[in-house]
């Protein structure tokens, strides 16, 4: 295993269009309950996929085993063409970097002001020591998504809205390649959910990233999806463009569509 | 087909491992490098100058019980004059350290249990995790060092406090004078009696600091967990308070007072 850790590098991301993400055969169980029974999934740069599915289905299960939190039973995780199961704890830290990680709450340190939070992946991964530098991405950052005037805020002085938004700037400002939202409009109003989707459309046409985006929510699938993937029972059922799956004969796929009608 | 039970014993044995694989992640961590200076200053300041108020009113109680309560036995015996020498020895050796780190594990363990599995339930722990940042030093490495820092610095505060509500409850009754009390106090203790009651305050100060952190970093994602994180933190670390005190007492009458 040290081996392992030590010998693999790493692979550069190639040419445009190529595969950044390929889950194959995964199975993922916990206790008696398979919550993964065989997940294929390609992610190709610059593409947003959305995964639609039923609550406790394993959607946020599929993105968890691609930033290495969890080690599917079964089956493999690549991102940018290496396994993850065989990645040390280095080479795990090296592709989180490149991952950013869009948690439902947005998940801001709640003991640290919106600045500080902007600045903890700046000073502590990327080890950037220049004030100056950090104070300009940090407003760059917070401009993007509409809060620079809470810059000093604490996030308990914010609304919902407002943290996935400063939650998704503090992703954004590591400037990934890959992002990764978990229902990003959970719990929010339906036009602060339309703002938030916007903003994922728009930052990744700026940032150039590849997304997978979990949700229920089909106007962000809407307006966010490239493709979308349909999920039941541990296995994707289903996938196409949005008006292709809205068009389905299946009753199951179509359920989803009709809450939009 | 019913699910079968876990035996107790194996439970016990899991936690047991689960905590022998923290601590090591501790030691992992505290030697890595990039040690997180201004939130170890920040923790000694939530940890140390925030508890230090409710340190001194205790101790200041404690001590003026004590002579109240000593007094008449001694006034029997006719050992009025040994009241600041027993009340210095018992309070510096034993009765301070033990008392202000109980107050410590009610008042920080579960504050750092509750604190911790409140950022694993809002999934804090989590995003820091999958940044690429180390929860661990970030969190963990800073609280274990601030608690174990701290507690003996409240510990030679409150004993100072107490030793002070011992005096004005003699001075209340026996007219003494300060400095006739303090230097009774003082010419009644050695070194030795302080150095080994010192030494267990930090061993008290990383238990407290180490079974707050476990708990809370270890607490499943309910909101119920972080009441039980922060109840199991205070439980968890007095009880450790007390082994270590009974080790600690063993070794230093082995070592100091054969």
């Amino acid at each position: 295993m040290e081996a392992a850790e030590t010998d693999i590098k790493l692979k550069k991301p190639e040419e445009k269009g190529e595969v950044v993400v390929n889950i194959a055969h995964v199975a993922k169980s916990f206790g008696n309950k398979d919550v993964l029974k065989d997940i294929n999934l390609q992610l190709k740069r610059g593409e947003n996929v959305v995964v639609l599915g039923k609550s406790g289905q394993g959607k946020s299960v599929t993105i968890q085993c691609i930033v290495g939190m969890l080690t599917p039973d079964k089956g493999t995780v690549k991102v940018f063409g290496n396994d993850v199961a065989q990645m040390g704890e280095e080479q795990i830290k090296e592709l989180r970097i490149k991952i950013g990680f869009l948690f439902q709450s947005g998940a801001l340190y709640d003991s640290m002001t919106v600045r500080e939070n902007m600045e903890f992946p700046l000073t502590r991964i990327k080890k950037m020591t220049d004030q100056a530098e950090i104070d300009k991405l940090v407003e760059e950052a917070l401009d993007g998504v509409g809060l620079k005037d809470a810059i000093d805020k604490m996030p308990s002085d914010l609304s919902g809205g407002m943290r996935k938004r400063a939650g998704l700037a503090r992703t954004l400002i590591m400037q990934p390649e890959i992002m990764l939202y978990d229902e990003p409009t959970t719990g929010l109003d339906p036009i602060t959910s339309r703002e938030i989707s916007e903003l994922i459309l728009r930052m990744q046409e700026k940032y150039k990233t590849s997304s997978i985006i979990i949700t229920h929510d089909m106007e962000c699938a809407r307006i966010t999806a490239d493709r979308i993937v349909i999920m039941n029972d541990g296995e994707y059922i289903a996938e196409g463009s949005y008006e292709e799956l809205e068009n389905s004969e299946d009753e199951f796929i179509r359920s989803f569509f009709n809450q939009t009608k | 087909m019913a699910e079968q039970a876990i035996p107790g014993y194996k439970k016990w044995l899991e936690a047991v491992g689960d905590q022998g694989v923290f601590f090591s992640s501790f030691f992992r961590n505290l030697f890595r490098g990039g040690f997180e200076w201004s939130e170890f200053v920040r923790q000694c300041y939530e940890i140390g100058y925030r508890s230090m108020m409710l340190v001194g009113i205790t101790s200041f109680i404690m001590g003026l019980v004590l002579i109240l309560q000593l007094r008449p036995s001694l006034l029997e015996l006719g050992a009025e004059s040994m009241l600041p020498r027993t009340l210095a020895v018992s309070f510096i050796r034993e009765i301070g350290p033990v008392i202000i780190a109980i107050i410590c594990a009610g008042k920080v363990a579960s504050g750092i249990g509750a604190e911790l599995g409140s950022m694993k339930v809002t999934e804090q722990i989590d995003a820091m995790e999958v940044s690429g940042a180390n929860p661990l030093q970030y969190l963990v490495v800073t609280r274990v060092l601030a608690t174990a820092f701290m507690v003996p610095l409240l510990t030679l505060i409150g004993d100072a406090i107490g030793l002070f509500g011992g005096f004005l409850a003699l001075n209340f009754t026996d007219d003494i004078s300060f400095s006739l009390y303090f230097t009774k106090c003082i010419s009644s203790l050695e070194f030795m009696d302080l150095l080994p009651a010192v030494v267990k305050t930090i061993f008290f100060g990383f238990a407290i600091g180490f079974v707050g952190c476990y708990k809370g970093y270890n607490s499943n994602k309910g909101t119920e967990s972080v009441g039980l994180a922060a109840n199991s933190a205070v439980v968890t670390a007095s009880l450790w308070i007390f082994v270590i005190d009974a080790l600690a007492v063993q070794i230093t009458s082995i070592l100091f007072y054969r």
